[in-house]
């Protein structure tokens, strides 16, 4: 099933999380990462980034069952947008002598940062896409991962679009 | 400027909508609303449970077209809504439910008569909303009522905690809504007006298939002009019936599951069909795969952009107000010489669904006697037909006797047939009638029941009588559950699972209440008693004993395809 990012704006208001929550659970749709957060220019609304899996046809219902809601000011599928999107994810990796050279390596390629040392353990945080943050994680794991924390994911419209845009025939048929 | 109260800004926003009466039952939370409620000119209606308040404000809403509303206290008056709630929901009913909160400092501490109200309705609201504050109130009751009466109707909830309805503010009444995320599309888009008329132009066997919505938009008139215009056939779903006048040939009548051959037929044949206004409901379509399969085109025009391609693919989606859309339509239409051209094909294909209708009409030998002398169901039907002279509105429970008013009563006119649609709501019947007649004080209403559902809200009788409602209520009474006695006997193998059951004596029930009651056991009681119990003023109730072996014929079973259709 293809994963759809969607990003839902909505008003800065109580339940309305619990609105679109309720809307995936009520509705059969699967969820696979939220994020919300107040906007930072705007305190009067919030924004939802979603990753929802479906066909197109649930994937349309789920545009559109959002739409519906009072509380959604406007929803934007990045179905056929070109996007940055960004995840982050902080693991706390066991180290010793032997082991510390080679974190230190990895640390590096990935440009992520150490932002916590103990005697035993680091902690790094990554930001990157969900590619370069599974590749760090395959990477870590063999040297032992004692915890791990993952945000969901965040995106938004590159400023210059590619061609093939499907979504204006489709806005004009709905 | 004066400062009100909480609770008197409520009653002074609910005058400046215009509302006229409201159905309700006073509890703890509440009172300081109903309070100021004693000082007003709004009606109030005592129910006996808290969802007959919801059922009345239905049928008061289909009937007169605008919000029913309703008011409860916090807990389990608020929860005893729910269904009522959910009920509207699924019939686009618009609604506004005004419920008593425990007090704000309260709130979550599981406080006497305390239940997440908005929590438990979010999922069956259209919208819904927790007053926190005093300064929102008439905003959000002016909302309240735009929400549900502006594009695809719907039920709000609007709960009030106690300390707010205390609270002191003074009262300004907005003038119009600013919401951000609620802009439903009025006028359809030209283009695919354009390209609906080209497609319809094209079929040679077009078919209309029209839902609730048409009655909603109060489109009845523009859907009979563009229908008669063209020579093109209608079918009504459950909640479209009296869209178009049934008197008129091109009325098909109910398609679906218990729609009669003929109509089915037309679905099963028609190479364009145009949903107005209808959802492609599963007891509509039957098995999906199998429905209208020889639609080239699809053509749906719905105020809900949600309903468009949600059951079925549609080729030509119209978003839009029906009656709007259907104006529109019926411009292009009288613009285009080329297409009153097709009349004589469109002609001919009526003329073979009525051969359709002809070779198998519903209930062919069912106007006969029955062994005993025995009472059916249609012979009912016909009598009240008869009494009534076709010019009334009913109001039904669900099961048998639903369907077979659905199928057999011919609705004139819109706005007459009370029925629970999408939800399946037994013990709607009674409660919806009796809010009917509040929104329509001059017209006959009835109410046809069974013997099942009549007793899942016969206490509102004792509404009916304590304000003098003028209402007649049939029960075609079988001492069993008929419609699942039913399904037991097609497709249980006759095992009969708790179906069966006792009745009280509702003659004496009615009389126990301050009501009339009658009861009939031979046909050949029915016309004079009948005519009695109608010429009889005020709530009437008339038991009529069936035979349990009576089923609503034709049917299509449950997630099977069209073409499969059971006579018997």
């Amino acid at each position: 099933m293809p994963s759809h990012t969607i990003s839902v704006l909505v008003e800065n208001e109580f339940g309305v999380l619990a609105r679109v929550a309720g809307l995936f659970s009520s509705r059969g749709f699967n969820i696979e990462s939220l994020t919300v957060n107040e906007d930072p220019l705007d305190p009067t609304v919030s924004r939802i980034v979603l990753v929802a899996t479906g066909d197109d046809q649930v994937l349309e219902q789920i545009n559109k069952q959002l739409n519906k809601l009072i509380s959604v000011i406007k929803v934007t599928d990045f179905k056929d947008t070109s996007i940055i999107d960004r995840e982050m994810v902080m693991v706390k990796i066991s180290v010793d002598e032997r082991t510390r050279a080679e974190l230190d390596s990895i640390v590096a390629a990935f440009r992520a940062h150490v932002v916590d040392i103990g005697p035993r353990a680091v902690t790094v945080e990554v930001t990157g896409n969900a590619d370069k943050i599974k590749a760090f994680i395959d990477l870590v794991r063999p040297l032992g991962i004692k915890e791990i924390v993952r945000s969901g994911k965040i995106a938004m419209a590159r400023a210059v679009q590619h061609e093939t845009n499907h979504r204006t025939a489709a806005r004009e048929a709905g | 400027m004066k400062k009100l109260s909480g609770a008197q800004i409520i009653i002074e926003s609910l005058m400046a909508e215009g509302v006229d009466v409201i159905f309700g039952y006073p509890g703890g939370a509440i009172l300081p609303t109903y309070d100021a409620l004693l000082d007003s000119k709004i009606k109030h209606v005592l129910v006996r449970h808290e969802q007959g308040a919801a059922h009345m404000a239905e049928g008061y809403a289909r009937v007169s077209g605008r919000p029913g509303v309703v008011m409860v206290t916090s807990g389990p008056g608020a929860t005893n809504t729910v269904t009522g709630i959910a009920d509207a929901n699924m019939d686009s009913t618009p609604m506004v439910v005004i419920s008593g909160q425990v007090a704000t400092t309260m709130i979550g501490n599981d406080a006497f008569q305390e239940a997440d109200f908005v929590g438990i309705t979010r999922p069956c609201t259209k919208h819904n909303y927790l007053i926190k504050d005093v300064r929102d109130v008439a905003r959000i009751i002016k909302e309240a009522f735009y929400i549900a009466s502006t594009g695809r109707p719907g039920p709000v909830v609007v709960d009030v905690p106690k300390d707010v309805q205390q609270s002191e503010h003074t009262f300004k009444y907005p003038e119009r809504v600013e919401l951000r995320g609620f802009k439903p599309t009025r006028k359809g888009n030209p283009r695919q007006i354009e390209r609906a008329i080209d497609a319809i132009e094209k079929s040679d066997k077009p078919l209309f298939y029209v839902g609730g919505g048409v009655q909603w938009s109060g489109a009845a008139s523009e859907l009979t002009q563009l229908a008669r215009g063209l020579g093109i056939p209608v079918t009504e779903t459950l909640m479209g019936l009296g869209s178009v006048p049934a008197s008129d040939a091109l009325c098909l009548g109910m398609l679906g599951m218990h729609g009669s051959y003929g109509t089915n037929t037309a679905v099963c044949n028609t190479d364009c069909l145009v949903a107005i206004g209808a959802r492609f409901d599963d007891r509509v379509t039957g098995r999906i795969a199998d429905f209208a399969p020889h639609a080239k085109t699809i053509i749906h025009i719905d105020i809900d952009p949600s309903s468009i391609s949600k059951n079925v693919k549609v080729d030509v989606p119209i978003v839009g107000d029906i009656q709007s859309v259907l104006a529109d339509m019926l411009q292009v239409v009288k613009g285009r010489e080329s297409i009153a051209k097709r009349r004589a094909a469109w002609a001919k294909w009526h003329q073979q669904i009525l051969q359709w209708k002809r070779e198998k009409p519903l209930y062919e030998n069912g106007n006969g006697p029955r062994p005993g002398g025995a009472v059916a169901p249609l012979h009912v039907l016909e009598e009240l037909h008869t009494l009534t002279k076709g010019d009334c509105i009913i109001a039904t429970d669900v099961g048998q006797h639903q369907m077979w008013v659905a199928q057999l009563f011919p609705f004139e006119k819109p706005r007459s047939f009370l029925t629970s649609g999408g939800l399946g709501t037994m013990g709607y019947g009674l409660p919806a009638g009796i809010g009917a007649k509040f929104a329509a004080p001059d017209r006959k209403v009835v109410v046809v029941s069974g013997d099942g559902s009549i007793q899942m809200n016969i206490q509102e009788l004792g509404t009916a009588v304590q304000y003098g409602v003028d209402i007649k209520v049939i029960i075609l009474n079988n001492y069993f559950l008929g419609m699942v006695r039913q399904w037991q006997e097609k497709f249980y193998q006759e095992r009969y699972s708790y179906s069966a059951m006792s009745v009280p004596d509702f003659v004496m029930l009615a009389e126990a209440y301050g009501a009339r009651g009658f009861r009939i056991e031979k046909q050949s009681e029915l016309a004079r008693t009948m005519k009695e119990a109608f010429a009889t003023p005020g709530p009437v109730l008339i038991d009529v004993v069936i035979p349990k072996e009576e089923a609503v014929m034709p049917m299509i079973p449950p997630g099977g395809a069209m073409s499969e259709m059971l006579f018997a």
